[in-house]
């Protein structure tokens, strides 16, 4: 009896130890093959990194970690030193941190555009509106149910960007600011019939699921531009510089380019590439 | 979105289908929480004796802190190493921030207060006389601490299972601390959260299937240790 428990506790540690050895050499990776890259959750939830970045390894052997968080953080982790290259929307705080010395250069590699989606119903009568600004005045002045980001993503400071245009300060019941990636948001509108602003490639990716509509599309206000940024090499020497380089090269380059215009979701484009054209305000 | 039913079935299919991504994440956080509990654990005996045998001034401030240390939310814990192991933190040079060591790290700090404080409570429970007979009896001092862990066994490994089953499950300090990378620092949990998100909850359901049954696993083990525990006594 007690010899019968003595050996089921050392099969139980046996496995235990077999367990663990195999896990402790999983822990090492090589950084100099590992580029970190910060980036918004609208590349990666659309599936376009997925789509990307099996080439960028097969091309020149670089295994890219993505961090995928709001535009916001992902700076944040870039200042701080804690990624090699930040892939993200928000022109002006991206210029902001250029100009303080934390990143190399802005640039320039796709741009999509934000869509206003909401109840097919229309309760704010979007389909009235003249520009995005105008838009969001109508939300505001029917107080119909608004998600926002609030998470200082791209798409969040696209959308205060917004508010301000449209003169409204947004507060009270119908405006619900929910700190959450734009996945969940759009699942948040969904489920509450709300209005909410998205970039049209999330949009695209979550559309079968959504029982929402496109209600305000097509306006200049509305332009969505992506940039790529290396971290400042002389604050932090020892980032992965040449990965974080070659990544930049390589999505902005032919190959990555060719790669970003010809990825579809339901059949649909989601970024078009612009490397080639100058980063737009 | 599609109903309860169909989200299952998908998670079945991807559990039995033998689908590599979804197995791939299930190892990883073995990896990383069989790690994490490997190099708790001794350290976790150590203090556990000491606080149960020991007599040193703030003893009793120990014990009580880690007490206080179990309710320690797993989102503060990452906070904490996130803070820590940022290249503007203190220990930035290590650069491990987003890595499968710092998810070890934050695994073992939410690890050590459950194996310390039920480790200690189980040993506790033992006569403190047994000590002084087996030392009488001519043990050395390394065979008297091996004749009372052996004494309280069946507690040992008790803390060792609800241990496990905490950082195996947790989402808040993986999510920080591992960044939460395909193929690297994506666990179970964190997949959840992602496939959530995503609006996938065919995966979200087949991993959250692999936890419960795990889970299942873990306190039909507990169930059968603490038996045989009462048998013995």
């Amino acid at each position: 009896m007690s010899s019968n428990r003595r050996a089921w506790l050392k099969r139980a540690l046996l496995v235990f130890t077999l367990a663990t050895t195999g896990g402790g050499a999983a822990g090492d990776f090589d950084r100099a093959n590992t580029v970190r890259l910060a980036t918004t959750t609208s590349t990666e939830n659309s599936g376009l990194l997925n789509d990307l970045l099996p080439r960028f390894k097969a091309a020149t052997g670089y295994d890219v970690h993505v961090i995928a968080v709001g535009t916001g953080k992902a700076l944040r982790m870039g200042r701080d030193g804690d990624v090699d290259v930040v892939l993200v929307h928000a022109p002006a705080a991206e210029q902001k941190f250029v100009d303080n010395g934390f990143g190399e250069q802005r640039l320039p590699v796709m741009f999509n555009d934000f869509v206003v989606v909401g109840p097919h119903a229309d309760p704010a009568g979007l389909q009235h509106a003249d520009s995005a600004g105008d838009a969001f005045g109508r939300i505001a002045a029917t107080r119909s149910l608004f998600v926002s980001r609030g998470d200082d993503s791209g798409t969040h400071k696209k959308e205060r960007a917004i508010w301000r245009a449209a003169g409204v300060d947004p507060e009270g019941a119908w405006y619900r600011e929910v700190g959450q990636g734009m996945g969940k948001v759009l699942q948040m509108a969904n489920e509450l019939d709300a209005y909410t602003l998205t970039d049209r490639g999330t949009w695209l990716a979550y559309r079968d699921k959504s029982r929402l509509g496109i209600a305000f599309q097509g306006h200049a206000g509305l332009h969505n531009p992506y940039a790529i940024i290396e971290i400042n090499a002389k604050r932090y020497p020892d980032l992965n510089h040449k990965g974080a380089k070659a990544l930049i090269e390589w999505i902005r380059g032919p190959v990555g380019q060719h790669a970003i215009a010809a990825f579809r979701r339901s059949g649909e484009q989601l970024f078009t590439p612009s490397a080639d054209r100058l980063a737009k305000r | 979105m599609g109903s309860i039913a169909e989200s299952t079935k998908q998670a079945l299919v991807l559990l039995f289908g033998g689908d590599p991504g979804l197995w791939e994440i299930v190892g990883i956080s073995f990896q990383v929480s069989l790690t994490a509990i490997a190099i708790a654990t001794p350290v976790a005996l150590v203090l556990a004796f000491l606080l149960a045998f020991g007599r040193f001034p703030g003893r009793r401030l120990l014990i009580t802190l880690f007490n206080t240390l179990l309710s320690f939310p797993a989102v503060v814990v990452g906070l904490t190493f996130y803070i820590l192991l940022s290249r503007q933190g203190p220990l930035g040079e290590w650069q491990l921030l987003f890595t499968q060591p710092a998810m070890v790290i934050g695994q073992i700090a939410l690890a050590l207060p459950i194996l310390v404080a039920m480790g200690h409570s189980s040993l506790q429970a033992i006569d403190r006389r047994a000590w002084e007979t087996a030392r009488t009896l001519g043990a050395g001092r390394v065979r008297a601490v091996y004749t009372l862990m052996r004494e309280a066994r069946f507690g040992l490994l008790a803390a060792l299972l609800a241990g496990f089953g905490r950082i195996i499950a947790e989402v808040g300090a993986s999510m920080m601390l591992g960044g939460n990378i395909l193929h690297y620092t994506r666990n179970i949990p964190t997949a959840i959260a992602l496939e959530t998100s995503k609006g996938e909850f065919a995966q979200g359901i087949a991993l959250g299937m692999v936890l419960l049954l795990l889970a299942f696993l873990l306190n039909g083990m507990l169930q059968v240790v603490q038996g045989k525990g009462r048998q013995v006594a």
